[in-house]
């Protein structure tokens, strides 16, 4: 297959942000030398230096928390986290401290702090190596959450990220970081809070992000050769949330299925539901189904396979949706 | 095995009487500490606290945390700061604030509950209190890293180069992040002076909770130096400071200095601080006075500044009052730098509300 991995497009878009901006900072574990445990930081700290790439403590409060302060003093510094597992020793600096300045500071002072988190499950691996947190971040005000599907929007996604005067949130799913698609580093890119639609259909609208998209996108074709017509929208931005892309899409098509890996309860696809109900009541043919992780810890790998939403899950989902 | 057989005692330069002794471990010329200034900024730094007290028992404020004890040990960290540096409080610091020029009125606001901020961080050089134990300490450490970067420390250039001031209490040592903190000054060399007031309590907590050994010998385990200075002695906290933010400033890296101090009051004005310790040694503090052990060195007498507190107090019972409480739309306005859609439409339906409620 040819093209640009996800995690070679997430590689250039850093590339052409230190380049861009000597503002711009890098900091996490293992991201100089060793290029990050996935490597999306290969070779910028050979190319930008140790000031610019700067390998830290292993500490991830420490991490998001000296962050804060080099937005503070004019940086615009992209933090790594290495796993999702990981993230909550910093949950601290992002939510009471990094999410709450602006507002605190009543406009003043602006920190433009990415944090990159690997997330989501179907890599096999071992525990707290594999979560979905993007609802605890969509549900702090302050934080904008995105996250990629395809070497595009990753490449497009992190450069408008570090460009962002907001704290960004942005959740890489790991088991996608070697796909590959095409890559156009010149093309404008749409903006970064809204959804995408990926595939156009007029039956039923089903939406997903990051690692899931691929497979919706299999869902909908499985569905068409059965004469189904499903819609696949791709959220991109997790927070702020575009549903009028998808209300758009439910008042045409009369039906939503909504996947995503984490826990159901609470979960962005609950937020999401009461959003389109509230906003297309009239158009619903049927109840909106969600696909979701369950409300569980995430299982030991070998359990992953069938505890994850996977394609047989979605097209049940879709099934049950086309049933009403 | 006791970790620590003798704490060594605190270093003092103005000693229980009044004498200066150590005159030679004093910073001199232009950066001598101006007795006079630093006992106006004590002595206006307590009626500050003390009318803020007062205004919480009128209900004007919902709470405040006092500072008094702990005047000679802000005032002396504060007055060796240069104009270019930058300091990062915890919530208690108002006689650093006042040295700073922030106006005191703007440190009600908070505690009034018509801000979360209540100045501009970067016109003062002092960030926004920060509530939440320890957070800040990592801020000041990601600051100096920008110092580092931008070229601005070890140039030799007084008007350049520059340093990070991050105040914390006896308590904030024993949170983790104080101690990452701790870990990238260390690795990293970095210009931050930590400059710990050990007032023995945290709430309730007396300092045997947090340590077995004395907070400056805590630098130890990471690598930079740490010192321990009596906290009610404005000069020594002054000279301390001012060798710590020099070195710092210099590219010589982090101090942790511990300033042993004690927190006469109450932790807020809704503690009850009879429950956990006795009268007595509030009271055997009180006869450490930090203003008056200064007071007894000037010879000077307490009715000189009257007039001036006065009318510091006048501006603040009338400015707390006059406090403009923020537009119903600002939580809106100052959460993204632009406001998003979803945002747009649920402050139009926040202000269809309030209209409503007026109405
Ligand atoms: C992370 C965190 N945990 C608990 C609290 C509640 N709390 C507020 S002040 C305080 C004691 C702080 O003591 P210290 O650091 O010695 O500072 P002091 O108040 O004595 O100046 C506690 C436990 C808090 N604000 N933040």
């Amino acid at each position: 297959m040819t093209g640009t991995a996800i995690a070679h497009a997430l590689n250039r878009g850093l590339r052409d942000a230190l380049a861009a901006d000597n503002k711009v900072l890098l900091l996490g574990e293992d991201i100089g030398r060793l290029g990050g445990v996935f490597r999306v930081t290969a070779e910028l700290q050979k190319d930008f230096g140790e000031s610019r790439v700067v390998d830290a403590p292993l500490g991830e409060a420490g991490i998001v928390g000296s962050a804060i302060g080099l937005a503070m003093a004019g940086y615009r510094p992209v933090c790594e986290i290495q796993f999702d597992g990981f993230t909550f020793p910093a949950m601290n600096q992002i939510v009471t401290q990094l999410a709450k300045y602006r507002h605190r500071s009543g406009g003043l002072v602006s920190l433009p702090v990415v944090i990159r988190i690997p997330v989501g499950g179907g890599i096999g691996a071992i525990e707290h190596h594999g979560e979905s947190p993007e609802a605890y971040f969509a549900h702090t005000a302050g934080l904008r959450v995105l996250s990629p599907s395809t070497a595009q929007d990753a490449y497009d996604l992190i450069g408008q990220a570090v460009r962002c005067d907001d704290p960004v949130v942005f959740l890489e799913p790991k088991r996608s970081y070697w796909r590959k698609g095409e890559l156009d580093t010149a093309t404008q890119p749409s903006a970064m809070d809204s959804a995408r639609v990926v595939r156009r259909g007029g039956d039923l609208t089903l939406v997903a992000y990051g690692a899931l998209v691929p497979i919706a996108l299999e869902a909908a074709e499985a569905l068409a050769e059965e004469g189904r017509d499903v819609e696949v929208v791709d959220l991109r931005s997790l927070s702020p949330v575009d549903d009028e892309t998808v209300v758009e899409s439910v008042r045409r098509t009369g039906r939503l299925v909504i996947a995503h890996e984490a826990s159901r309860t609470a979960g962005l696809g609950g937020e999401l539901a009461a959003r389109v109900q509230a906003a297309a009541f009239y158009s619903l043919e049927a109840p909106i189904v969600r696909v979701t992780g369950h409300d569980t810890p995430y299982p030991a790998a070998r359990l992953e396979a069938d505890w994850l939403p996977n394609l047989d899950r979605i097209l049940e989902g879709c099934d049950e949706s086309y049933a009403h | 095995m006791d970790p620590s057989p003798s704490p060594p005692e605190p270093w003092s330069a103005l000693d229980a009487e009044g004498r200066l002794t150590a005159h030679e471990l004093l910073p001199s010329g232009d950066d001598a500490l101006d007795l006079h200034r630093a006992h106006r900024d004590m002595v206006l730094a307590r009626r500050l606290d003390t009318e803020a007290i007062a205004l919480q028992r009128q209900g004007e404020l919902g709470l405040w945390p006092s500072l008094l004890g702990q005047e000679a040990a802000q005032v002396g960290a504060a007055s060796a700061l240069h104009e270019r540096d930058v300091v990062f409080p915890t919530y208690r610091e108002h006689a650093a604030a006042w040295c700073r020029g922030v106006d005191p009125v703007d440190l009600l606001g908070l505690f009034r509950g018509t801000t979360l901020g209540g100045w501009d961080p970067h016109e003062r050089g002092f960030n926004l209190y920060t509530l939440v134990i320890g957070a800040h300490t990592l801020h000041g450490v990601g600051y100096a890293m920008g110092i580092v970067r931008d070229g601005d420390v070890g140039t030799g250039d007084p008007g350049r180069d520059r340093a990070v001031l991050v105040f914390l209490g006896d308590g904030a040592l024993s949170e983790g992040e104080t101690n990452e903190a701790f870990v990238w000054a260390a690795a990293q060399n970095l210009p931050v002076v930590f400059f710990c007031q050990n007032n023995q309590w945290a709430i309730s907590a007396p300092y045997s909770v947090q340590s077995r050994v004395p907070a400056a010998q805590r630098s130890q385990g990471f690598g930079f130096p740490g010192v321990r200075v009596d906290g009610n002695d404005v000069v020594a906290c002054h000279a301390a400071a001012h060798e710590a933010l020099s070195t710092a400033r210099r590219g010589g890296g982090p101090t942790l200095i511990e300033a042993v101090t004690y927190r006469r009051n109450p932790h807020t004005t809704s503690d009850d601080d009879s429950r956990y310790r006795a009268a007595a040694e509030n009271d055997d503090w009180a006869q450490r006075d930090p203003i008056e052990r200064l007071r007894s060195h000037l010879g000077e007498s307490s009715e000189s500044l009257r007039a001036e507190e006065d009318r510091l107090a006048d501006r603040l019972r009338r400015g707390c009052r006059e406090l403009p409480v923020p537009a119903p739309d600002s939580p809106f306005r100052h959460t993204f730098a632009e406001l998003p859609r979803e945002l747009a439409k649920q402050l139009e339906e926040h202000l269809a509300f309030v209209q409503g409620q007026q109405a």
